[in-house]
């Protein structure tokens, strides 16, 4: 069998330790495992800086005739003035946070860090189908990550134009103010778009084509599932931005007119084609984080998945029905009423496949013999996030009720309570539960759990009030609300947000430490630390080059916990040869 | 569900079809819809502003670009010879299937550098000289449709030009036909994509 998979993956692998030079290891390795780690970095450096922006931004709102940002005077004159956040120095900030978050944090992490760790590991195979596209998806992130910093620094500063880019704004410098920043970031898109295309075929190809035999569609579990669905939103998506991003970087750069109306072009073009692609891409931000959470809640449940065929259903309605949605986000563009009338009725669609996945978490923990761990009290945080930030997406659906809230800080609550209740939850319990597969040793538990209670209190504090300044009617990408009638009397809680965010912001640390502490000084993994079923607790912490001495056969269910007819443990491993587990077997 | 239900049945591996061959079909995938996007854009602008497109033939050299069609459409009928070839192992018959249609994709690319040269240095457009991009939605969506596709066949020549070197070398044969077969999907897929082009952006 090892042999057959050595073949198909057009690499001969070898299972004996074999020496390669540290370049060929460490940076230009073809490794999926060595790959996700360096995503890993790379997301959590853009991470911080993304909320760096952030803290910016808040700031300014909490406090915008105060001046005296501290740490002021280490800006350019062109960002900061005498402690005051100029105005355009502020919308490169809401755009680049933005931009940053969605495209060089969450999504490469969600993604490029679980897609390649897991999916060879979780499917029993020795690497990805194309290794050598794999290490080229991680390095085309790099140019992108460059052009993204560098861009602050040109004449004009960083892109301006809102994280979605809306034309004539985005396409006339003097519109803007912003010119070459722009199309910087238009650049850094493409390649992002490029290393997501690329990485998506090999996620595809590797799920489709390489899983260990036995590994049935059906036993595949939920976070492949959940993987191998976003590989094909983002495959769909991807090229129709990098279509229109080009498109914009014509407009302004060879004097083509696609978007600007003066020459004929369309506005409402761009909108279509960007929310085309965003509403999918909304659902590649959320459903990796959908499945980790259902793994990590069997886990800690000691239960199967509650309804695993609904779950993998459910994923699969949501990805189509995430294509047929786009027109909800352009309800206040001059839109036929008719036609967002049916947009209204398929976005209140995905309620049902979202509801369906939410009720199964909860079975799965029912009366469950829950192990609360850090990775699990995240799972949990995530289930009870999404569920309000879901909720607060069925308001916004509706044309009547989104043009009231359209455009204010209500959105930035929804979308942060997906985003970030929902995603980065997910994924910072990703990580506490992966950590010691990827390096051997566990993260510390104490500090896992502060840094749980910290992140989940004051996230809360942060975007639950921002409902109420979004329906009071703030704008959502004001730079000063303090001038508008409408807006007196919300100073106070514009100032407890950002305490708090400063908090949320703070209490990163606390996890950074930990991250980078537990590498040297926390306790040593065994192979198998959560007593998890999926194939890759079966092989040491942290796998060699190779994943396998013997690739696994599977034999049962993903998720097979606290088995009737397994006597001595509470779960039974994919791999297990059921002769050898129960001898009930086949009784049934 | 019952323990013995979910215990190990027949064993399953993927698709009855070669990695790569996979992989290049997903790929494709993607570029269906980075060809749409650029075409359903071109059918929303071309809508809203149809009075500025010119008549066909026009401005347009159809007569060269019909040529140019034809040799692409022998570029996929000697790429599938080439592919017979090799599942023959007729080693003569891949060397000079893949050198032609080698010759066949670079001739392509080479009439559209002669038909942009024409269009940006001769052509007129409403009055001034040269039909550039920014000569209207019309010159912006031609440009940028045509030029995708050409940056997608100079791709491919590339390709192809390396896996001929490699034919002379004696690389491909009946056991090893993989290669060529991926690159033909690829090539007979920026083959359908002109097809589509040149019906709408030229003829109609």
């Amino acid at each position: 069998m090892a042999t057959i998979v050595a073949e198909a993956t057009g690499q001969a692998i070898l299972h004996e330790e074999h020496e390669q030079s540290f370049l060929r290891k460490y940076i230009f390795s073809t490794d999926h495992k060595v790959i996700a780690i360096q995503f890993l970095i790379y997301t959590l450096f853009f991470l911080m800086i993304g909320g760096l922006l952030a803290m910016l931004m808040r700031y300014q709102i909490a406090w915008p005739a105060r001046g005296q940002l501290p740490l002021g005077g280490i800006f350019p004159e062109s960002m900061v003035a005498s402690g005051y956040i100029l105005p355009e120095f502020y919308n490169a900030l809401v755009t680049m946070h933005g931009s940053v978050m969605v495209f060089l944090a969450i999504m490469p992490m969600l993604v490029g860090v679980w897609a390649n760790y897991l999916i060879p590991l979780q499917l029993g195979t020795h690497d990805m189908a194309f290794p050598r596209l794999n290490m080229l998806s991680f390095w085309l992130m790099v140019p992108a990550g460059i052009l993204t910093l560098a861009s602050f620094f040109v004449i004009g500063g960083a892109a301006g134009a809102g994280w979605t880019l809306y034309a004539p704004l985005s396409a006339r410098p003097d519109l803007s103010g912003v010119g070459l920043g722009q199309i910087m970031w238009l650049a850094a898109l493409v390649f992002i778009g490029l290393s997501s295309i690329l990485g998506s075929v090999n996620y595809i190809t590797t799920t489709i084509n390489l899983r260990a035999p036995g590994m049935t569609w059906m036993r595949m579990p939920l976070t492949i599932w959940s993987l191998f669905i976003t590989a094909i939103l983002a495959l769909l998506a991807m090229p129709v931005l990098s279509a229109a991003g080009i498109m914009l970087v014509f407009d302004q750069t060879i004097g083509t007119s696609f978007f600007l109306p003066e020459g004929g072009g369309q506005p409402l073009l761009w909108q279509h084609l960007f929310w085309f692609f965003g509403h999918p891409e909304v659902y590649i931000l959320i459903l990796p984080a959908m499945g980790f959470t259902s793994e990590i809640l069997s886990a800690g449940s000691r239960k199967p998945v509650f309804g695993y065929k609904a779950m993998v259903l459910a994923l699969v309605s949501i990805a189509f029905l995430g294509f047929i949605v786009w027109g909800h986000h352009m309800f206040q563009s001059g839109m036929n009423p008719m036609l967002g009338l049916t947009f209204t009725v398929s976005t209140l669609f995905i309620a049902v496949p979202s509801a369906i996945k939410t009720f199964n978490w909860m079975g799965t923990m029912w009366r469950g013999n829950l192990q609360l761990h850090t990775a699990m009290l995240f799972a949990i945080g995530f289930v009870a996030m999404f569920a309000i930030g879901g909720l607060s997406g069925v308001f916004m659906a509706s044309t009547p009720v989104d043009i009231y809230i359209h455009d204010t800080y209500f959105i930035v609550a929804h979308i942060h309570y997906v985003l970030f209740g929902g995603s980065l939850f997910a994924l910072f319990g990703a990580i506490y539960f992966w950590y010691p597969k990827m390096f051997g040793r566990m993260m510390d538990e104490t500090m896992g759990k502060i840094h749980f209670w910290l992140t989940f209190v004051f996230f809360n504090l942060v975007f639950f009030p921002m409902h109420g300044v979004g329906m009071v009617g703030m704008m959502r990408r004001i730079y000063d609300s303090t001038g508008y009638a409408h807006l007196q009397g919300i100073e106070d809680s514009n100032a407890l947000i950002t305490w708090a965010a400063f908090g949320l912001f703070a209490s990163g640390f606390l996890f950074a430490f930990n991250f980078f502490w537990s590498l040297k000084k926390g306790r040593k993994a065994e192979a198998n630390p959560w007593n998890a079923t999926t194939l890759e607790w079966q092989t040491p912490s942290p796998p060699k080059h190779g994943n396998w001495e013997e690739v696994p056969v599977v034999y049962h269910g993903p998720h097979e916990y606290s088995h009737p007819d397994v006597e001595d443990k509470d779960w039974l491993a994919q791999n297990e040869r059921p002769d050898v587990v129960s001898p009930a077997a086949g009784s049934h | 569900m019952a323990y013995a239900a979910t215990a190990g049945r027949v064993p399953e591996r993927g698709l009855d079809v070669y990695t790569q061959k996979v992989g290049m079909w997903v790929f494709l995938c993607s570029e269906v819809m980075f060809f749409a996007g650029l075409i359903g854009s071109y059918v929303v602008l071309r809508f809203g502003a149809a009075d500025t497109w010119a008549e066909p033939g026009a401005v347009l050299n159809v007569r060269v670009t019909a040529f140019n069609t034809f040799l692409l459409i022998c570029s996929s009928v000697t790429m599938v010879k080439a592919f017979a070839a090799a599942q023959a192992g007729d080693q003569r018959g891949i060397q000079i299937y893949l050198l032609g249609t080698t010759i066949l994709g670079a001739t392509f690319l080479g009439v559209q550098v002669y038909e942009y040269t024409e269009l940006v240095l001769h052509q007129s457009w409403q009055g001034s000289h040269g039909f550039t991009p920014a000569a209207g939605l019309y010159g912006a969506t031609f440009f940028t449709m045509t030029g995708f596709h050409g940056f997608h066949v100079l791709l491919g020549v590339i390709c192809l030009a390396w896996a001929t070197i490699r034919a002379w070398r004696g690389h491909w044969g009946a056991d090893n036909t993989h290669g060529i077969e991926v690159l033909g999907l690829y090539w007979h897929f920026v083959d359908l994509v002109w097809i589509i082009l040149f019906t709408i952006v030229y003829l109609i």
